[in-house]
């Protein structure tokens, strides 16, 4: 995890607020919709991320009766892709800071 | 339109059959052609919400980064994903790639459909003759049966 920012570093360019943001790791999230089919889903979660079909369904679940789950983490690059392919796939999936 | 047979078959060597009459078969090309051309006449099209929504909710800057990377590629995507789909209609027995294409576009399919008509969670499925939309809620869930028969096909190979 990231501490505070200085007050003053010695960097030439660059807003130091923005690099330390960009160093906290990020979750993607998918979002409860009424058109995605429940089996649906769950299939995409294992053949995306290799999860089992419990792990999968769990999360499957989680969306459905909390409106949403963290299916996946990791760094801003990784966490876009991951959001591509659940796009790709029709799945309703954002991204944002793990706070 | 409705029936009830299984048009999703598992073949030997990991292969699928798909089995459609020629009226299923011509309906879902034609929707199929239609949802291309909706493509490639505009992805921004409120219908087609569903099919390039947002990654960033609340980082303007990010989103905008995110749609100048991932925009057209996602549109390749989906047109290809189209190309799959109509390869299985002339050729009804596939491998697992072409299937997930298929899978694919008929979700696509289903979430422009369900942007349409609005579609809520406790929609009931039974169909009501007076509704102008009822044809098309015969469609949508018509791609259901689809697309939930190609999800236990493929998942049963996974």
């Amino acid at each position: 995890m990231s501490s505070p920012a200085p007050a003053e570093v010695d960097k030439p360019t660059g807003d130091t607020d923005t690099s330390v943001e960009e160093d906290l790791p990020w979750v993607v999230i998918v979002w409860n919709d009424p058109i995605n089919l429940m089996s649906y889903v769950t299939f995409v979660l294992q053949k995306l991320f290799g999860y089992s079909l419990e792990k999968a369904t769990s999360l499957m679940l989680d969306v459905h009766h909390k409106g949403r789950a963290v299916v996946s983490n990791g760094p801003r690059e990784k966490c876009e892709l991951d959001v591509f392919r659940l796009h790709e796939h029709g799945l309703w999936a954002t991204m944002q800071h793990d706070k | 339109m409705i029936s009830f047979g299984r048009r999703v078959v598992r073949r030997r060597g990991g292969r699928y059959e798909l089995k459609l009459d020629a009226t299923e078969k011509a309906v879902l090309g034609h929707v199929a052609e239609q949802l291309r051309e909706a493509i490639l006449t505009g992805t921004d099209d409120p219908m087609l919400r569903r099919l390039f929504p947002p990654a960033y909710v609340d980082d303007e800057e990010k989103e905008a980064g995110y749609r100048a990377l991932a925009r057209d590629e996602l549109l390749e995507a989906r047109l290809e994903s189209l190309d799959q789909l109509e390869a299985a209609l002339a050729d009804p027995v596939m491998d697992a790639e072409r299937a997930g294409s298929l899978l694919r576009s008929c979700n696509a399919l289903r979430l422009v459909l369900g942007t349409r008509l609005d579609v809520s969670e406790d929609d009931d499925p039974s169909l009501d003759p007076d509704d102008p939309e009822s044809p098309t809620w015969a469609l949508y869930y018509f791609l259901s049966g689809l697309v939930g028969e190609l999800v236990d096909a493929l998942a049963a190979d996974l």
